[in-house]
């Protein structure tokens, strides 16, 4: 085997772009959390995203549309599981799950005459001279668009959170409904409008693997990024800039497998490709396991019934 | 305007009619869905949840494979309902799936080609294990360290996945196989082979014991200490502890006969229908079987009659993908949209809903 063969350069632009995926996708679920809603059906508004995405691509050869209509199958799908929960008060697990299984089989039905078709090449900015740049123009600079939307979207979600009005009264929905309720904001209208924020963040996250990351569609397409995103949620203790560092963990393991499968290491493939998931596994046992504080961390209504009362 | 108001208790009547409602209203919108594919939706539902039932042609042969596909999703069910009624979330059931097939098969490969009696029970019994120690993977690490079930279960199913792939390329690939991927057959080997019991019609042990599974739980729900538990746990972490529960020992507990009784499933279904170990040995049953689970109410013999149903579909499916050219994943969607549809109508029997006049 050959580790030289690894270029450290290409390892690490590859692996920011193999992480965007999760990170959008964990993004959305952290915004849905920390409105104190547990949407377990990451996956399948991932999964659906990419579906519809992928579709919309080749028909149309047009890349924004496509975007968009990853975004509103996310967005849609999710609008659904806000209203099971939140008006109609089914229990947000099952619910969850119920939108995973359904995504996988709609997308499957939907895909099913796609498989094998390449789409048109994604548009990268034109940076110039930047791109040229030795190391940095390598780092920074070569990737498509929505990378840079990807990290502005990370930049702009910490800072609703944090520092506006907005964020707090989400903040504060999530962690106590009732208070939030007694103060007179509309705990239900705001959750449903992060529950469709997430969905939308999810069905790009899986428009990005369709398209760009992959690019083709294949069913199954997603194989757990979905739940990587959540329990990605969880290991970022609900805090947006930690993501980032997760979702490159993720992207890392899954490159780092990839690249040593490409360079013949004698270990049976298999067991690389379970790479991720233990990875995954392990960096939830550290995060839940080693902090004290761990259980204040999770918003304090995440996954509550809420019954307004009159 | 309309006004929702919590029923004290969820209504008897509502609980029990909604699944029927669910299933009637899937039928139309996977009608609906039908016919955007560009299919007669009448003939579509009637050959998915008709023809295998009563079409003369065919009943003969897809009555008793109903039972044969609704066994593994009863053993699973059962065990997952245990869980889900004490708020622990094992989703991971098919994975417990696979596992239990490699351990189990594992054990009768290895024994090849000696003939005795004791090997099936010895399959059945590791089977069982292999399910029980891939659960308690979950279990060990929510007890010691607070991690999430739902999440590490779903991620061991991707891990046994890749395991499943490895074992049926390599160590348990077999040897007189000219390079074909997956194992030896065990209905070839006389010892290992779960056979079937009534000429002619499939049906094996594990829908036997699917049968006893059904009994054994409604007993133990109902006249057993831990049935009780199990019950009080779901309302009532703090509760349950004032009447003695201990958390750790209820995960266990939950996960352990959750992953035992795929662990049975995935075993039977291997020396049975399937045969051999292979790559797409697993078709999601671990998953299908959390739909009967909801749609059966978590009562063990509502969750035979939905298991009966989604083996229905799974039947019917197949004739319709042969004679209407219906793509498989058609029924996929289908089972997730009955599960939306009965989780949004469970809203009948929980509330009431008024008309009041505006002040």
């Amino acid at each position: 085997m050959d580790f030289a063969a690894i270029n450290p350069l290409l390892f690490i632009s590859t692996m920011v772009a193999a992480s965007i995926p999760v990170l959008l996708a964990a993004l959305g679920e952290l915004v849905v959390e920390k409105s104190g809603v547990l949407n377990l059906g990451v996956e399948g508004m991932m999964i659906i995203g990419a579906v519809c995405g992928f579709i919309t691509i080749v028909h149309t050869g047009s890349p924004l549309l496509g975007v968009l209509a990853s975004i509103i199958a996310g967005g849609v799908l999710a609008l659904l599981f806000g209203v099971l929960t939140q008006i109609l008060h089914s229990n947000q697990v099952a619910t969850g799950l119920a939108l995973t299984l359904f995504g996988l089989g709609l997308s499957a039905l939907l895909g099913q005459n796609y498989a094998g078709i390449k789409p048109p090449n994604f548009p990268k900015p034109a940076l110039g001279f930047l791109s040229d740049l030795p190391i940095f123009g390598q780092l920074f600079f070569k990737y498509d668009y929505l990378v840079y939307v990807a990290f502005l979207l990370v930049i702009g979600v910490s800072y609703v959170l944090s520092r506006t009005r907005s964020g707090l009264i989400l903040r504060s929905i999530g962690e106590n409904h009732d208070a939030a309720h007694a103060l007179g904001y509309h705990v239900i209208r705001v959750r449903l409008a992060a529950i469709v924020f997430g969905g939308g963040c999810a069905g790009l996250g899986g428009g990005y693997l369709a398209m760009i990351r992959v690019p083709q569609w294949t069913e199954g397409l997603t194989a757990g990024a979905g739940w990587i995103a959540l329990a990605l949620v969880v290991f970022a203790s609900w805090k947006p800039y930690r993501v980032i560092l997760g979702a490159f963990l993720f992207g890392g393991v899954t490159l780092l497998q990839l690249n040593l499968q490409a360079v013949g290491v004698k270990l049976n493939p298999a067991y690389l490709s379970m790479a991720p998931y233990i990875i995954t596994i392990i960096a939830l046992v550290v995060i839940s396991g080693t902090s004290s504080r761990f259980a204040t961390l999770a918003p304090g209504s995440l996954g509550k019934l809420f019954h307004k009362t009159m | 305007m309309l006004v929702f108001e919590r029923r004290r208790q969820p209504s008897k009547f509502w609980t029990t009619i909604t699944p029927v409602l669910a299933v009637v209203l899937t039928m139309i919108v996977g009608g609906i869905m039908f016919a955007l594919l560009g299919k007669n939706p009448v003939e579509a539902i009637r050959t998915i949840f008709w023809s295998p039932l009563f079409d003369p042609n065919l009943s003969a042969y897809a009555r008793p494979q109903i039972l044969v596909k609704a066994a593994p999703l009863v053993l699973i069910a059962i065990g997952l309902s245990i869980g889900f009624k004490a708020n622990i979330w094992n989703i991971g059931a098919e994975g417990q799936y696979i596992m239990g097939a490699i351990f189990g098969g594992g054990v009768a490969l290895a024994l090849y080609p000696l003939e005795a009696w004791w090997i099936f029970p010895l399959m059945i019994l590791s089977g069982i294990l292999g399910g029980i120690l891939w659960a308690m993977l979950p279990a060990l690490l929510k007890i010691k360290f607070r991690t999430n079930e739902i999440l590490v279960s779903l991620m061991l199913v991707y891990v046994s996945e890749h395991f499943l792939a490895s074992v049926s390329l390599g160590l348990l690939r077999n040897p007189d196989g000219i390079g074909f991927p997956g194992s030896r057959n065990l209905q070839q080997y006389a010892s290992a082979s779960n056979g079937e019991l009534f000429t002619g019609t499939g049906i094996h042990l594990g829908v036997i014991a699917a049968f006893v599974s059904i009994f054994a739980l409604y007993g133990l729900i109902k006249f057993h200490r831990i049935g009780f538990q199990v019950r009080v746990t779901g309302q009532s972490e703090r509760i349950s502890r004032f009447a003695g529960v201990n958390p750790n020992l209820m995960v266990i507990f939950c996960l352990a006969t959750g992953g035992g009784l795929a662990g049975l499933a995935g075993i039977f279904e291997l020396s049975g229908p399937t045969g051999q170990l292979s790559i797409d040995f697993n078709v999601g049953y671990g998953f299908t079987a959390i739909i009967v689970a909801f749609l059966g109410r978590l009562n063990p013999f509502g969750m035979a009659l939905a298991a009966l149903l989604m083996a229905l579909t799974y039947i019917g499916g197949e004739l319709a993908q042969f004679m209407l050219n219906l793509p498989a994943a058609a029924i996929q969607a289908l089972q997730g949209m009955l599960l939306f549809i009965l989780l949004s109508m469970d809203f009948l029997s929980q509330y009431r809903i008024k008309i009041r006049k505006l002040a």
